[in-house]
């Protein structure tokens, strides 16, 4: 399942929920990624997201479908934030729910590699008297690139 | 009345998210859109025409070449970033 929310959202009772629908499941991952407070030594406010509304969606289900063609999951869920994000507070939440580890914790991985590269997500950092738009990472795209080499 | 969108570093760049522009015979496709664009704004025509920035006809990704005609939302969409 895919959501984007508008407003805070509580990972932990996400996951009871998710794992609680995936009973059967031998595994279950999650990964939750939250605004870092400090960005280049400076004290970072907020995150804003900007999205397309159901372009974004779209590129997400995208990218799920990609995970579930390549690896044996049971569930997928994924949480990801818009608008106003605080320090602190939770920007994306993944879970993966398989049979054993391995599927779970690759999956995971790519999810994450492709919702950073791949969804249709423009953040702008506010800073202490100071707003900027964030650029894409080099960093980024090299996480991305590991599951095109095999 | 074609839609423009534009999103993130561009929404600012451009004034705003959205505008409806009555799209003129000479402009068939997007490529001819952002011609007409950096005729108006040099600034926003130079953004748009990044290497970088993808688009979207009707909610759909789309090359340059793709025709437009005025019933349709055409949105700019810089590199996503990592953050």
């Amino acid at each position: 399942m895919i959501r984007l929310a508008d407003r805070k959202f509580e990972p932990v009772a996400e996951l009871t929920k998710f794992e609680k629908a995936n009973i059967g499941a031998g595994a279950i991952v999650s990964f939750v990624g939250k605004v870092r407070g400090e960005a280049d030594g400076k004290k970072v406010k907020a995150l804003h997201l900007d999205h397309y509304p159901g372009v974004t969606e779209q590129s997400i289900n995208d990218i799920a479908q990609q995970a579930s063609a390549r690896w044996a999951i049971d569930d997928a869920l994924i949480i990801h934030r818009t608008g106003e994000v605080l320090a602190g507070e939770p920007i994306v939440l993944v879970c993966v729910a398989s049979a054993h580890r391995r599927p779970a914790f690759e999956a995971a991985d790519f999810l994450m590699d492709y919702l950073k590269t791949e969804a249709l997500f423009w953040k702008k950092e506010r800073l202490e008297g100071q707003e900027r738009w964030i650029e894409p990472r080099e960093d980024d795209y090299n996480d991305a690139a590991r599951w095109r080499k095999e | 009345m074609a839609r423009l969108l534009f999103f993130g570093k561009l929404a600012d760049l451009a004034g705003g998210r959205s505008h409806e522009i009555e799209l003129s015979e000479d402009v068939g496709s997007v490529a001819d859109l952002i011609i007409a664009l950096s005729a108006k704004d040099a600034a926003l025509g130079e953004a748009v025409s990044h290497a970088s920035v993808k688009f979207a006809v009707n909610e759909k990704i789309a090359p340059a070449a793709t025709a437009i005609n005025n019933t349709d939302e055409i949105a700019f969409l810089p590199p996503v970033s990592g953050g």
